[in-house]
């Protein structure tokens, strides 16, 4: 089938702000959009910059917005969006060229919440236990692949580039519902600042556009509510 | 400007990190160069597991691994190596868990374990529970834990920059040239010791579990400068990738008791490894699958594929372990794996040879095994030799902590004691010629052309089944191959993110690691492990239980030399399952 491939383009040599630009690609109803994008560039525009590494959805390279959405490249199919297909660099993150953003301030964001565990008694000679119960409980956290799919759909994220932002948030989940961490405390102070967790309102944008199927909302939600009781 | 670091490791995956980690813990200033961003790296993809001897749901010894392991390799596998390994990837899982990896839990609180392909108890009597796994994203796991230690050691990464040459002289490593691909500079970094650990190729052929960025860089830079790559005719092919793209569905699958089926709905595995059936190492179940389609029993309106049947298998037993192959299969193909088979046939998957190394990661130059000061490698650009002729499942995630830890701890005491050596500005030269003349070309060959001819190729002329006679036809193919490469010509002229220019480069590597397997797959007339020449079936330990290392010459010629196999405690015997 035949595919209308429209591509946001910016190039700080060549342009002042970002232009449409469009492509007919010839395309299974299984390609990926990520495929079409390799069509251009190796058939009819060298030029076209974007990220992509593992190309199934683990990597979390190539995260655009797809037809108004943020998505994978690499996991979203042709013949689940038609024959108009148009794709755009994520929001909110300086466009360095075409669908390439910084992705700095997204991990200066991560580094912020201490995204590690953190206990400083001595480790036993064997694995620390923690049962099952205990390890489901923050197991939707750890499927994150740090795509920024999550933080860059976010309208406050959009407004204040300053806040933490989801991915940011479920990180910090991760460790803060693990049996295994001491660090709430530390992480509480990132969170609970003014460009912490509180900035959330709760637009569900997050829990949409995860490709992993995080329910982030929710997550968030029970962070703010770790801090609340913890106050008490 | 001179960028300056003690160690300064090339590559973020499992094997960078890990190496990077524990040279800071030496108390090195540890920088790492990666072309991609942290987390982008290719470990993340593993699936399945990593093997080591916990005993956590059933009896199992060090030892056990270390046969399995040796007997996997088909004796190719250096005995101290396994050794080393089997004993130290226990302590490696436990200091992962430490670390805040979130392994699966038994309900008794310790790490889960599964079965895999080729382990197991008893010197080969029945399969073993003894991969530590996290659901099917055990390498994502692995990979975002070390990430989370090296920002919490506050370790300095150069990210997206693509290392364009090692300066290597008098024998020495000093440093490395990188272009840095946000602003099109050239950087010139000065090291006292470099570790390599920059991952695989499987981009040479077309059929890959690979990442698109998977190919070869480091290997070929240094196979061109006239260091050896070790056993490079040793290419694993894994059994189970999603039919006909190639994205990986884990060996965990079978170890939580998924079947191969042919046309016929027969377990063709009971044919080829009537002890150990489904769970046998890869290369006898990828040569099987192939039997299976040669033969006429293959799936599919071209009989061209086989199925991994899971239906059997308790539905949440799938949904819990196996969840992310399940979502490829829905995502991929529409199928989904509680309802029918799925369909899958080998995909390249692991480059079992590379830069050849000690026990502690220094790269060495010749049979002797003369160490090249300064140069270190890790992971699946290396080749220690643990994996010997094919890799057991699992061990590809052990292999990149055990030796990426050992790694990192030799090169930042060598660091210690080491001075950073004078550099020239002009080292950048030949990396900026190089670039000038892909950006300058006027030729009409394009990359896109040019790789998919050489995936094909390859596909065609040295997968899993080889001769002499294709492997032959491959050579003049790759010859032709690098010829028109030197009339590539790009669009992209420009300095910012210049992914085209980049993609050039990376042909280049891919036809050099192309060379040296394709030469000594040739050169090893038997068949051992994942190297089936069909010319020459049977293995032949009297003239080949011997390590190749392949030096380049000249493009499309290929010398060699040979270094002993260190065996042991176990005594080469015929490999059945």
């Amino acid at each position: 089938m035949q595919v209308t491939l429209k591509v946001l383009r910016f190039d700080p040599a060549r342009h002042k702000r970002p232009e449409w630009q469009t492509f007919q690609v010839e395309a299974e109803p299984t390609d990926r959009v990520l495929d079409l994008l390799h069509k251009v560039k190796e058939g009819q525009d060298g030029t076209l910059a974007f990220r992509r590494s593992c190309g199934h959805g683990i990597c979390g390279s190539d995260a655009m917005l797809i037809n108004g959405k943020n998505r994978l490249a690499c996991k979203t199919l042709v013949k689940d969006l038609g024959s108009q297909i148009a794709v755009e660099p994520i929001r909110g993150l300086p466009v360095e060229k075409d669908l390439i953003v910084d992705m700095e301030p997204f991990f200066a964001a991560y580094r912020a919440v201490k995204p590690y565990l953190i206990n400083d008694d001595p480790p036993p000679a064997r694995e620390r236990l923690q049962s099952p119960e205990e390890r489901e409980r923050f197991d939707q956290g750890t499927k994150c692949i740090l795509c920024a799919s999550c933080t860059t759909s976010c309208p406050v994220f959009w407004v204040n580039g300053a806040y933490l932002g989801p991915a940011a948030i479920v990180q910090a989940h991760r460790f803060l519902f693990d049996s295994r961490d001491r660090g709430k405390r530390e992480r509480f102070r990132a969170l609970g600042s003014g460009s912490g967790v509180w900035r959330c309102r709760t637009a569900y944008n997050c829990t949409e556009a995860c490709p992993r199927e995080i329910p982030v909302t929710q997550l968030i939600e029970e962070v703010k509510r770790a801090i609340l009781f913890d106050r008490f | 400007m001179v960028i300056r670091h003690g160690v300064i490791v090339v590559g973020a995956g499992g094997a960078g990190l890990a190496t990077a980690l524990y040279a800071a813990k030496e108390g090195a200033d540890v920088a790492v160069v990666t072309k991609l961003y942290p987390t982008r790296s290719h470990t993340g993809a593993a699936q399945g597991g990593i093997g080591a001897a916990l005993g956590n749901v059933e009896e199992d010894h060090w030892e056990w691994h270390m046969f399995d392991t040796v007997k996997g390799g088909d004796y190719l596998t250096d005995q101290d190596a396994a050794e080393v390994f089997a004993k130290e990837v226990i302590e490696a899982v436990l200091e992962l868990e430490h670390m805040g990896l979130p392994f699966d839990r038994l309900p008794n609180g310790r790490i889960a374990q599964r079965r895999f392909g080729g382990h197991t108890k008893d010197w080969g009597k029945a399969p073993v529970h003894r991969a530590a796994h996290a659901a099917d994203r055990t390498g994502h796991m692995i990979l975002q834990t070390l990430y989370q230690q090296c920002v919490k050691a506050g370790i300095t990464f150069y990210n997206e920059f693509h290392v364009t040459d090692v300066i290597l002289e008098d024998g020495v490593a000093k440093g490395l040239v990188a272009y840095e691909l946000a602003t099109g500079e050239l950087h010139l970094f000065q090291a006292k010791a470099i570790v390599v650990a920059s991952g695989g190729f499987g981009r040479i052929y077309k059929v890959t579990s690979n990442a698109y960025t998977l190919t070869g860089d480091l290997q070929a830079i240094l196979y061109r400068k006239g260091l050896p790559l070790e056993d490079m005719e040793f290419y694993q092919f894994h059994p189970t990738g999603l039919f006909p793209l190639g994205i990986l569905l884990t060996e965990g699958a079978r170890g939580e008791g998924g079947i191969l089926r042919n046309a016929l709905g027969e377990r063709f595995m009971e044919r080829y490894a009537p002890t150990i059936k489904d769970l046998a190492p890869r290369d006898l179940v990828a040569r099987a699958m192939y039997l299976e389609v040669r033969e006429g029993r293959g799936v599919g309106p071209r009989k061209d594929h086989v199925l991994l049947d899971l239906t059997h298998l308790p539905p949440e037993v799938i949904e819990k372990k196996l969840p992310d192959i399940t979502e490829f299969s829905r995502i991929y193909l529409g199928v989904d794996p509680l309802k029918e088979p799925v369909p899958v046939m080998p995909t390249a998957h692991y480059a079992m040879g590379g830069i050849p190394t000690t026990l502690w990661g220094e790269v060495i130059r010749d049979e002797k095994n003369t160490v090249v000061p300064g140069l270190y490698a890790a992971g699946e650009a290396a080749c220690v030799s643990l994996h010997g002729a094919n890799r057991l499942g699992t061990n590809s995630l052990g292999d990149l902590v055990v030796f990426g830890r050992r790694a990192g701890i030799h090169a930042a005491r060598f660091a210690k004691d080491a001075d950073f050596h004078e550099l020239k500005p002009d080292h950048l030269g030949e990396s900026r010629e190089r670039i000038e003349r892909l950006k300058n070309s006027t030729g009409k060959e394009k990359v896109a052309v040019l790789r998919a001819e050489l995936q094909q190729s390859m596909m065609d002329h040295a997968s899993v089944f080889r001769t002499g006679e294709l492997l032959a036809k491959q050579v003049e193919v790759l010859k032709e191959l690098m010829d028109r490469y030197r009339n590539v010509a790009l669009q992209d002229k420009g300095e910012a993110y210049n992914t085209e220019l980049v993609e050039a480069l990376e042909l280049g590597y891919l036809l050099e690691v192309s060379e040296a397997l394709v030469h000594s797959a040739l050169n090893r007339t038997e068949s051992r492990g994942a190297h089936a020449r069909e010319d020459y079936p049977e293995r032949d330990d009297a003239n080949w239980l011997k390590h190749t290392l392949a030096y380049k010459v000249e493009d499309g010629k290929v010398a060699f030399r040979y270094k002993p196999v260190v065996l042991g405690r176990f005594q080469p015997q015929a490999r059945v399952y």
